[in-house]
């Protein structure tokens, strides 16, 4: 692996407490090419602490791309400019010598800032827990292969269930929509058959939930699907709305 | 000295768990609501656990230091999840996953804990599957398998590379579910920092707010730990950065004895280490190892590339040396080789890597078969290193990634502290000395699913523990001494970082309590961590305060921990004169350079009480082998 190192300006987002004004700090940086940018973070870290500067706060925890707790715009886009990859696995030889990067937090009404880089992304928790599951017991379950799946079924759940719920999308649209987040856990289960009971109550929780925590609507700018991290279809938010609408013709009955 | 007691239930084998649960008292629905429970960590186990709780009616408040229950780290467990449904027709049965699990783990473990395990592993896929987790399937619509380390039939469960994943966001819904039927009150961002025992039951933790700083008191009639495992002791590992053992360590300095610590697995197929700025090691599921062949040229020092090594001069050591079970062995014996080529000077380029090689797959199954097998493993790898693995083979070498140790519990997966549960990787329970793959997705949700939610209630309605205030002395002293701890931290302000110690702890522990150890190499490891703890208290530099978000504070408290467990490994390790799974000792092999176990004075479980910083007890709690027969375990 390359040792040659490269020399990079980090201009990174200072702000100590939400309600202090924040603002753009810089660092010159040596980096390894094979280290990846949260790596960089930590390196400046070290040397603030040992100088007794208060660090750069952020946050990750797997580092593999699936944990979905870090999260950062870095040059304007979320998680960079690599398609289909997490902050934690964006490395410096994605970057020439001499480059200037711009790292800021997610930036949403949505998801307020905590201090430095770490964003508040508990609304997302509110609209899962409104809906998103099946109300199941354990213990009552029958035996697995009773329920049988089509492979091509299955592979398409699988595909909207991959969100890591890191919140990109709300950061890349310019309405702060969480309209992809809420449609990939939508979509999974009106799509397999153990979602059937609640399909229609679960789409309209969910989206209501997301309404009372200042999301934005989708007004189709796929920005969303270009940044996610797990590459997550928009056609999971035409899915929703398809679902959303039919719930309202067929569950008057039964819905408030 | 503590006695210890199993309490595993008379009887055979395969009776043990049915008669258990119908002789333990139950508490009546309606009084299930009189019960606050306390849930430290809502990964697989704990997420489990809280929301089975939460349904059957109790109280719950479930704790993590993540902002939401989502980030636990079972989520990047990629292969799969074991379970004895025999879908594949191959003479699979709850015997032979018992079987397996325990010859796995070179038995070291208890055998009635593991049956239970490998009996209500059928259970889980089904709790699993109609949950809605997309399980990988065949055309057919049935569920499809695929084959692990260390067993010869397909039993495993996947969904991708990314198993871990789906089962985590399942137990998360239904977690969800109890959340906003109000049945489990969520806590996030607070990490436990103290246990709290009243009259010699566990009744309540300390947490400290991760954002405000606030130290914050909570009651309970049961605490139950789930909080993982403590890798991150060797600081590169491929556990999450946040990953530690403070919640299990200060339970264990309020009484709670810590099990086998020595018994720690280093994973064979990671990517290799790349410099001194890595922060943490990636694991690529030892699901690779079924279609791929790990090899290292057969010359000392062959800097070749590896396209222009012919067959003739390869070694596929594994398959040499194995020929039953091949690239299939168990963990500990895939890791220990890598080592002892990479010792020899075999490795890729003479370094610390060997090869693992996909051509025979491609040939076989073509590009897009592997693909769809191992799509986004292979992604992953290219994405880490650079390198295309579709052309170049990938490079591979092991890391340290799943403690088989933690604290001792019984049958009923209690403490020796009563009320204080432990679930998952945070016990020391079913592994013993070495865990199979997809067997720790399995032991987290049996934990938490199907076997806390019974002995809880069973522990409620007999010992009857009361409410306690959290206003009481025993909470008051918790609180100072948690404060006393922080400020302590605060005011050392010396001239070293956090990690700078950390790494340090890390290269003494890899080095000496790794893949190898010895006699000679433990003491020094015991001399250098103890001098390094004093280091840390004299000279380790925190910036900030107590009383707002403060990351270097938080990771400072936990290397404080990892600081004395360090130290309690290498004594387990040195104590422990034989090799068994990942505890391997130099002075212990057969001519044939085979781990030697010495079942005659070590078939036992090392239980460490703990008495000052540097002191512990050791207890023993003797395993008893009745159904199989103890055998050296040969994977030939």
């Amino acid at each position: 692996m390359d040792n040659n190192h490269i020399h990079l300006t980090l201009n990174i987002w200072r702000q100590e407490t939400p309600s202090l004004k924040g603002y753009f700090e810089e660092f010159k940086q040596d980096v390894s090419p094979d280290s990846s940018l949260l790596e960089i973070l930590d390196e400046i870290n070290n040397r603030l602490e040992a100088e007794g500067k208060r660090p750069i706060a952020f946050e990750s925890d797997c580092r593999e791309g699936i944990c979905g707790t870090c999260g950062l715009v870095v040059n304007g886009h979320p998680h960079g400019p690599l398609p289909k990859t997490a902050t934690c696995q964006l490395h410096m030889r994605n970057f020439n010598d001499g480059e200037t990067l711009f790292i800021e937090p997610f930036r949403a009404t949505a998801f307020p800032i905590i201090k430095d880089l770490i964003v508040d992304r508990s609304g997302f928790d509110k609209i899962q827990q409104a809906g998103g599951f099946v109300s199941f017991n354990a213990g009552s379950a029958p035996d697995a292969n009773s329920i049988l799946i089509p492979k091509k079924i299955a592979d398409l759940a699988l595909d909207a269930a991959e969100c890591i719920g890191c919140g990109a999308c709300v950061a890349a649209c310019k309405n702060s929509s969480a309209m992809l987040f809420v449609s990939a856990k939508v979509s999974q289960f009106a799509i397999l058959p153990q979602g059937q009971p609640e399909r229609y109550e679960r789409v309209q929780a969910m989206v209501k939930v997301m309404d009372e925590n200042l999301f934005g609507s989708c007004t189709n700018t796929y920005a969303c699907e270009a940044e996610c991290p797990k590459g997550i279809s928009v056609s999971n938010i035409a899915r929703m709305n398809r679902e959303y609408i039919s719930a309202k013709f067929k569950t008057e009955e039964l819905v408030d | 000295m503590i006695k210890l007691d199993s309490h595993v239930p008379e009887g055979n084998i395969s009776e043990k768990w049915p008669n258990h649960k119908f002789s333990m008292k139950l508490v009546n629905p309606a009084n299930k609501r009189k019960y606050d429970i306390i849930v430290v960590g809502t990964g697989l186990a704990g997420a489990s656990a809280a929301a089975t709780l939460g349904e059957l009616g109790y109280k719950v408040k479930a704790f993590s230091y993540h902002d939401s229950p989502r980030r636990a780290h079972s989520i990047a467990a990629q292969g799969g999840i074991n379970a004895a449904k025999n879908y594949q027709n191959d003479a699979d049965s709850v015997f032979r996953l018992f079987y397996d699990t325990v010859k796995g783990g070179d038995f070291r473990s208890r055998e009635a804990n593991v049956y239970r395990l490998a009996d209500v592993s059928n259970n889980i896929i089904d709790q699993c599957v109609a949950q809605g987790v997309p399980f990988a399937r065949e055309y057919g619509g049935m569920l499809a398998n695929r084959s692990f380390g260390g067993a010869q039939v397909s039993r495993t469960f996947y969904a991708r590379g990314e198993t871990g994943q789906q089962l985590l966001l399942g137990a998360y819904g239904s977690l969800n579910r109890q959340i906003h039927l109000g049945n489990v009150t969520m806590f996030s961002r607070r990490e436990m920092l103290d246990l709290v025992v009243v009259n010699g039951k566990a009744q309540g933790i300390i947490v400290r707010n991760l954002v405000t700083g606030e130290i914050e008191s909570y009651s309970a009639q049961a605490v139950i730990l789930a909080t993982g495992g403590y890798m991150n002791v060797y600081f590169l590992s491929t556990n999450a950065m946040n990953s530690n053992a403070t919640a299990s360590w200060r339970a264990h300095k309020r009484g709670a004895v810590f099990a086998n610590p020595c018994y720690t697995q280093i994973h064979p197929t990671c990517l290799p280490v790349h410099g001194e700025a890595q922060s943490k090691l990636v694991l690529m599921s030892e699901s690779l190892r079924n279609d791929g062949r790990i090899w290292v040229p057969k010359k000392i020092g062959d800097t070749r590339s590896p396209k222009d090594i012919p067959e003739a001069e390869r070694d596929y050591y594994l398959e040499r040396k194995y020929p039953a079970f091949g690239n299939l062995v168990p963990r500990d014996v895939a890791s220990r080789n890598a080592k002892y080529v990479c010792d020899e000077g075999r490795g890729v380029g003479g370094g610390r890597a060997v090869y693992l090689d996909f051509s025979e797959a491609f040939n076989r199954i073509g590009k897009e078969g592997v693909k769809d097998k191992y799509g986004n493993l292979f992604d992953m790898y290219q994405n880490i290193t650079g390198t295309d693995p579709y052309e170049v083979p990938m490079q591979i070498y092991p890391a340290p990634h799943y403690a088989m140790g933690g604290l001792w519990v019984d049958y009923n997966l209690m403490s020796n502290v009563p009320g204080l549960f432990v679930l998952g990787e945070a016990n020391f329970s079913d592994h013993g000395a070495n865990r199979l793959g997809a067997s720790a997705l399995m032991q987290g949700l049996a934990d938490g699913y199907f076997v806390v939610p019974y002995t809880l209630g069973n522990y409620l309605t007999t010992e009857k523990p009361a409410k306690v205030d959290p206003k009481s002395n025993e909470f008051k002293e918790a609180e100072n001494n948690v404060k006393e701890n922080v400020s302590k931290l605060l005011n050392v302000n010396g001239k070293q970082t956090v990690d700078s110690i950390h790494k340090r702890l890390g290269h003494i522990l890899i080095d000496k309590v790794g893949m190898s150890r010895s006699e000679t190499g433990l003491k020094q490891a015991i001399k250098s961590i103890s001098e390094l703890r004093e280091e840390f208290w004299k000279d380790v530099k925190i910036v900030g305060k107590g009383n707002e978000l403060n990351q270097t504070l938080e990771r400072a408290g936990r290397v404080s921990d990892f600081l004395e467990l360090g130290e309690l490994m290498a004594i387990d390790a040195l104590n422990r004169n034989e090799s068994c799974g990942g505890h391997f000792r130099e002075e212990y092999q057969t001519v044939e350079g085979e781990a030697l176990r010495r079942d005659d004075e070590y078939s036992y479980v090392a239980a460490w009480e703990f008495k000052k910083p540097g002191v512990w007890e050791l207890n023993k709690e003797n395993l008893e082998f009745d159904n199989i027969k103890l055998a050296t375990r040969s994977y030939k």
